[in-house]
């Protein structure tokens, strides 16, 4: 706060709201600070109440509507903590919150795994033609993820592309529309999201390798260190950060997933790629079922939180 | 290392392939005639263009690619200047609260939409506006609004101090210090921002499937997730509508890929 100006012109600010009486007309600069924290309300008001109006207050009334029996339409009903209890009776809705758990391995996991290697392949000396794989890398994270799911579901089809590629491997003996498979749905859908988030990890963890100190790549190859053991050693310790805002954000996508299911699985077969995000939707909208809809939302979200927490927590304890 | 080298290529190139043959895929099934029969990736006899204009018509693009321009058109604008203002409340003006604000802003980027969407659609019904282009821009705004805040609050608070105290001793307002010596030098911030909320707002579904039943009204991924029900067996309709809602986001990322990376690699959260 201007430490290099002159104390006269420019006093600390605590000192100018205890003193706001005696600040009066003076001589032009500064002019009304004491004002100034109050009247940066106006500045900060608009996003503050959009914000409040149209993302804070549903929440808020979701968890009221959590605690309702109500279809929408008629008066509503005292349900309390029923709409919750059933969520963990209801085997489908307990099982969507598996599904959406075990997702975190193809939208986080692997990504961040593959973003690594992605981060290793294009660092170092040789340069032509990084940029252009850096572009095509992160390429699917920039699209609508409805186009995604359609394409991928034309992939997996019985005669799409990912069938045609084991035959020609001499595989054909396990191709089958794999999004219909009861088994490997999950997998499945799991997998696009691995496509989809790869290049965001790889993203991030270039923007972190550049932040690190070349001289410690010098120190390791005077130790001896190979290409794999600079990265190990290296590279891996110096992005710690990048990989937990990655884990971070992947980890709410898994979790929150809807427009992927709802457009390649809608939840099938037999429920096995339901995830609450599909349910929270087909409860409110298909069902009427306002109070458990809103229930199973308020429980994703204490999950999202719960897990966000965890991989902070994990990660931040291994640096130090 | 030669051999090394030729190595780290072969595998970069084999990434790049298996991010590609998607989009090879659903180029060349667009390119066979509607309702034709395909087996994976195959090169179409006769290249057929009208597949496009078919699934433009079918699916409605000309309201669903006017709603998407109409909405992202507000939303950017709006939420981005909100977001600046706040940022620069927060970070320069550190209004009462300031902290306890952040904070709430920040918590705000876990809030998955889900348990905001219920409660948004019946209160927004109450009020009218629901089927409402403003009451959909509003609800993106919002939901955009950490994301911004915290974006536009981390660039001013790298401001040198000095810069703003020496506007204001030459007399300047906070408005004028806004916009006279900050945002001069803020535009790559704000223009990544814009890009950022773009694409959010271009490729919001789940928002605007609730909050949008008139069909006319949908934007263009809300408008495709219903198309999908209708046409499940025509893929070269589907792919050819799939490269229409496609086409222009790959557009703004392949011109403002640079503003995309420092956006994503701040720790953007894909909306």
């Amino acid at each position: 706060m201007a430490r290099d100006l002159s104390p006269a012109v420019s006093p600390p600010r605590a000192a100018q709201a205890r003193g706001g009486g005696r600040v009066t007309d003076g001589p032009a600069p500064p002019p009304r600070r004491p004002g100034r924290r109050a009247r940066g309300w106006l500045y900060v008001l608009p996003a503050v109440a959009v914000y409040l109006g149209f993302a804070i207050w549903p929440a808020l009334n979701t968890l009221r509507l959590s605690l309702l029996t109500w279809d929408g339409i008629l008066p509503a009903e005292w349900a309390g903590l029923s709409n919750y209890v059933k969520i963990f009776r209801d085997s489908q809705l307990y099982e969507a919150i598996l599904h959406s758990l075990a997702l975190i391995i193809f939208f986080s996991v692997i990504p961040i795994g593959v973003g690594l290697l992605m981060t290793a392949l294009l660092m170092g000396k040789v340069r032509r033609g990084m940029t252009f794989f850096r572009i095509v890398f992160f390429l699917p994270q920039v699209l609508p993820l409805v186009a995604v799911g359609i394409t991928w579901r034309w992939l997996y089809s019985e005669s799409g592309v990912v069938n045609q590629f084991l035959d020609l491997v001499g595989l054909g003996s396990i191709t089958r529309a794999w999004l219909g498979d009861y088994g490997l749905a999950l997998v499945a859908l799991g997998l696009i999201g691995t496509w989809v988030m790869s290049g965001l990890c790889m993203m991030l963890f270039l923007a972190g390798a550049q932040k690190i100190d070349p001289s410690l790549y010098e120190a390791a190859r005077l130790d001896g260190a190979g290409a794999f053991r600079q990265f190990r050693h290296v590279t891996v310790p110096g992005v710690r950060r990048e990989i937990t805002v990655a884990g971070v954000i992947t980890t709410i996508s898994a979790l929150a997933s809807f427009d992927l299911v709802f457009v390649t699985t809608n939840g099938g077969p037999a429920g096995q790629t339901n995830v609450p995000g599909l349910l929270v939707y087909r409860l409110a909208f298909n069902e009427g079922d306002i109070g458990g809809a809103s229930a199973l939302a308020v429980v994703l979200t204490v999950i999202v939180v719960a897990v966000v927490s965890a991989v902070r927590y994990f990660t931040r304890d291994d640096e130090s | 290392m030669r051999g090394g080298v030729s190595v780290r290529y072969g595998v970069l190139v084999l990434l790049a392939v298996m991010v590609l043959v998607p989009f090879a895929g659903i180029v060349l099934a667009a390119l066979h005639p509607s309702g034709a029969q395909l087996d994976g990736l195959s090169i179409p006899d006769r290249w057929s263009w009208e597949t496009f204009a078919l699934a433009w018509e079918r699916g409605n693009f000309t309201n669903l690619m006017r709603s998407s321009v109409l909405i992202a058109v507000f939303v950017v604008p709006l939420a981005v200047a909100m977001a600046t203002l706040a940022g620069y409340g927060l970070a320069i003006l550190k209004v009462w609260g300031h902290r306890t604000l952040s904070f709430g802003f920040v918590m705000g980027l876990t809030l998955p939409i889900e348990v905001i969407v219920v409660a948004l659609y019946f209160n927004l019904r109450e009020v009218g506006l629901t089927n409402s282009y403003l009451g959909v821009i509003l609800a993106e705004a919002a939901l955009f609004m950490p994301f911004g805040v915290y974006w536009m609050q981390t660039h001013f608070s790298n401001v040198p101090d000095e810069l703003v105290e020496a506007a204001r001793i030459d007399g300047a307002r906070d408005l004028v210090v806004l916009v006279r010596v900050l945002l001069p030098i803020s535009w790559p911030a704000v223009t990544t921002l814009s890009v950022l909320y773009f694409m959010w707002s271009w490729n919001q579904f789940m928002l605007v499937l609730v909050m949008m039943q008139d069909p006319d009204r949908r934007t263009a991924p809300s408008g495709l997730g219903l198309f999908v029900g209708q046409y499940t067996t025509d893929i070269p309709l589907l792919a050819a509508a799939c490269l229409i809602v496609i086409a222009p986001i790959v557009v703004v990322y392949l011109v403002f890929q640079r503003s995309f990376v420092s956006g994503i690699t701040q720790g953007a959260i894909k909306g």
